[in-house]
């Protein structure tokens, strides 16, 4: 997406709702970082135009919003892919071979050091704890978490959401 | 009459019990049956039975564990329609003996008192069971010194990690000039395997404004915060919820049950900085900008949040004090050893039987916990040690596991309490490894401020990383206890100076094991792949092929459904010979 094309989505389709809340909260204390938030749950990552948006209402200067968005893990500056693949690496996941799931996720889905695929299918998130231990190890696809997992199941798990693109793709 | 009450917290969730839950709601309606109650409630401690179904009626509860929907079917049609208990898929009786009931006889629950049996969604039932009963009687009958007295007395320390007394801190807020006065919940549990304030939040989240409110009138203020983990969803929704519920019936908001006092409360969601749960950088946090921590003094009980008083509590610590109040501090301190009063909620997680949540009083020893408790370590292998206090804290070896839960105690082997992850590993677990996952942690989370911490942990990292991957020096660990203690003696805040801590314990009670990986080339545990062989278990191979197809080195050989063989010399030791097969047939010595 081009930096027009993002002018005009901020500026057509979701624009009431950040409007709103910016110019609600532009004067309130504390207010950059949810703020940031929810323009991230609109958007799915904070895009330049956002960020020269929200500091052009709230005079915080870009530097610092930027600077904002780069301290916490939980801002993106890119968009996500269509479905978002959370991989936890917290201690009881590691304990039992989550980096093993990793090199999987990265083999199944050719991610090549990258955290999307090329075709925008599929980021690839590692966390440090989904907070459900005991069914570790544990991935999380979009909503729904898979847990005691194996190289065997999480490889079955994978191809089950590529094929469905797949076919989804030769419907269309 | 029957209720049936379905764990729906994170772990119940993500074991599946929506699903279970809809299974339920479903039969019910097809049935058309009136008089039968299906409920949700929190975290039920047994997180290794998730999904958990508690049947109850007159003649007793039933709590049923690892339900599917399809198990719900036969409880359904057996026990709820024709009253037979289905026996097979019962985790725990009423009246059943044997080791299944030591998970709860040996705990005490008083953070934990409501988790499991109420709907955290509904105030009514909190109230049912004595919920706000505190707070009336703080305002009605107490000054706020003495509320400060009450927590002094009964000796409770700061639940969230360092362990501070809590009367004390209170006192210095309430000490501190100032007309505008703030609270703080501090929800931002970063530990990686720990869970216990999530639970709270999510089975009780009322327990902990009640702490809030109290903790209000003490030191006098009027607002307040509960700093809360974006990664938490489902814990905020209950808190806006609870919020919401207590406002309507005046437990907050401005006069709260008739008398002068005030107490609004806000949610702040964190973004994700492990940081951020120390105090002063929660703060910067609050107010909108990056997590940095700040040099103490000035504490936050004098300059807090724009510069007013403030005073931050962990969420367990707040949870405890409505108990604290209804039934006297000499109550509270009677449980526990003369350092440390009451009881700590531990998560339990790693190479254990019974991975949950458990509250225990102080006192009790690791190794209680462990067997007795919990049930001893997976497939009946070798107990290695317990990781306590997360990526601050340190690894207590098995050879200590008569060890107190006493903040002293803990503080002597090296570890620290701290929040309440304990991650028990086994025999198969590299404990160089180990130091070295939790030092990428607190490297990636270090905020940059302090050099020591910034640099410092870097370096540890790449010696650490050099040691699993083979190539380690004869001189280095040497240069890791140097290192360490250089750090901790001069890194700003609490995460800097604890980082080391894992890398220092581990080398302190495994030494042998660092020395093998370094001397020997030799990972003990099997587990650090550049340093074992990968090899081909014959019997259980059935020459499929696949592994050697997808050989990137091509040192697997083998004909057609015979066992393939791997070539040592050729092989990159890359593991992707493991994660292929289908018959768990290749294994690492």
């Amino acid at each position: 997406m081009n930096v027009v094309e993002q002018t005009r989505e901020i500026t057509t389709i979701n624009f009431p709702k950040i409007n709103t809340e910016l110019w609600r909260y532009r004067d309130e204390p504390g207010r950059l970082i949810p703020l940031l938030q929810s323009a991230q749950e609109t958007y799915s990552y904070i895009s330049e135009t956002t960020i020269k948006y929200i500091s052009g209402v709230t005079r915080i200067p870009e530097s610092e919003i930027y600077s904002v968005i780069t301290f916490y893990k939980q801002f993106r500056l890119r968009p996500l892919g269509k479905h978002l693949i959370r991989l936890c690496d917290g201690t009881a996941c590691h304990v039992n071979n989550a980096k093993v799931l990793k090199e999987i996720v990265e083999d199944e889905l050719q991610l090549e050091g990258n955290d999307t695929t090329e075709d925008g299918l599929f980021t690839l998130e590692l966390v440090a704890c989904l907070g459900c231990c005991s069914l570790a190890p544990v991935i999380m696809v979009n909503d729904q978490t898979y847990g005691r997992l194996t190289p065997q199941k999480l490889r079955k798990t994978l191809r089950k959401y590529q094929k469905q693109e797949k076919t989804e793709a030769k419907t269309q | 009459m029957y209720t049936i009450t379905i764990g729906t917290a994170t772990c119940g969730i993500s074991a599946g019990a929506d699903k279970v839950l809809n299974e339920f709601q479903l039969l019910i309606a097809e049935k058309g049956l009136k008089d039968i109650k299906l409920a949700e409630t929190g975290c039920m401690g047994m997180c290794y039975k998730e999904v958990l179904v508690e049947v109850k009626n007159g003649a007793g509860k039933f709590l049923y564990g690892d339900v599917t929907p399809e198990k719900a079917q036969r409880i359904f049609n057996e026990h709820i329609l024709h009253d037979k208990p289905v026996d097979e898929f019962l985790a725990l009786l009423d009246y059943q003996e044997g080791t299944e009931k030591n998970f709860l006889a040996k705990q005490k629950r008083i953070v934990l008192r409501n988790c499991g049996h109420i709907d955290p969604m509904s105030i009514d039932d909190y109230l049912a069971r004595d919920g706000y009963k505190a707070i009336k009687k703080v305002l009605t009958t107490m000054t706020p010194d003495e509320v400060i007295k009450a927590v002094t007395d009964s000796g409770i320390r700061g639940r969230g990690g360092a362990g501070f007394l809590t009367g004390v801190k209170w006192k210095f807020a309430a000490q501190s000039p100032g007309d505008i006065k703030y609270v703080v919940c501090n929800a931002d549990e970063g530990d990686p395997g720990a869970f216990m304030d999530r639970s709270v939040l999510e089975g009780d989240p009322n327990s902990v404004l009640e702490g809030m409110l109290i903790c209000g009138y003490a030191i006098g203020a009027s607002e307040g915060y509960i700093y809360c983990r974006a990664e938490y969803p489902r814990a905020i929704v209950r808190l806006v919820n609870a919020i919401g519920e207590a406002t309507k019936r005046g437990f907050l908001g401005d006069n709260i049950l008739g008398t002068n006092f005030s107490f609004h409360l806000k949610i702040k969601e964190g973004a994700g900085a492990f940081v951020c749960g120390e105090e002063t950088a929660l703060i910067a946090s609050i107010e909108g900008h990056r997590g940095t921590p700040r040099i103490r003094p000035p504490y936050p009980a004098v300059k807090g949040i724009w510069g007013k008083p403030t005073n931050i509590n962990n969420v367990e610590t707040l949870a405890n004090l409505p108990w604290i109040i209804l039934n006297g501090p000499e109550k509270f301190a009677a449980m526990g050893t003369d350092d440390s009063k009451g009881t700590k909620v531990f998560a339990m997680a790693g190479k254990i039987k019974r991975s949950g949540l458990v509250e225990v009083p102080m006192g009790i020893t690791i190794n209680e916990i462990i067997f007795d408790i919990c049930g001893g370590i997976v497939n009946d292998k070798k107990f290695k040690g317990v990781q306590m206090g997360g990526p601050s804290g340190g690894c207590i070896p098995a050879a200590l596991g008569n060890t107190q839960i006493d903040y002293q105690q803990i503080n002597k082997t090296g570890a620290i309490m701290g929040s309440g992850g304990m991650i028990v590993v086994d025999e198969s677990t590299c404990m160089v490894e180990l130091a070295r996952f939790f030092l990428e942690f607190t490297q990636k989370e270090s905020c940059g401020k302090c050099t020591s911490c910034r640099i410092g942990t870097l370096r540890m990292l790449e010696i650490l990383e050099r040691i699993v991957a083979g190539q380690g020096k004869d001189e280095d660990l040497d240069v890791l206890k140097e290192l360490g203690e250089q750090i901790k003696a001069t890194a700003q805040c609490g995460l800097g100076q604890t980082a080391p801590n894992p890398a220092l314990t581990t080398m302190n009670y495994f030494r042998e094991e660092y020395e093998e990986h370094i001397k020997n080339k030799r990972c003990p545990a099997h587990s650090c792949s550049s340093l074992v062989m990968y090899l081909v278990d014959a019997t259980k191979c059935t020459g499929c092929t696949l592994c050697a197809g997808n050989c990137p080195a091509g040192a697997i050989t083998g004909v057609k459904k015979k066992a393939h063989t791997v070539d040592q010399d050729k092989c990159i030791k890359c593991g992707k010979c493991i994660t292929t097969c289908n018959f768990d047939a290749i294994y690492k010595e």
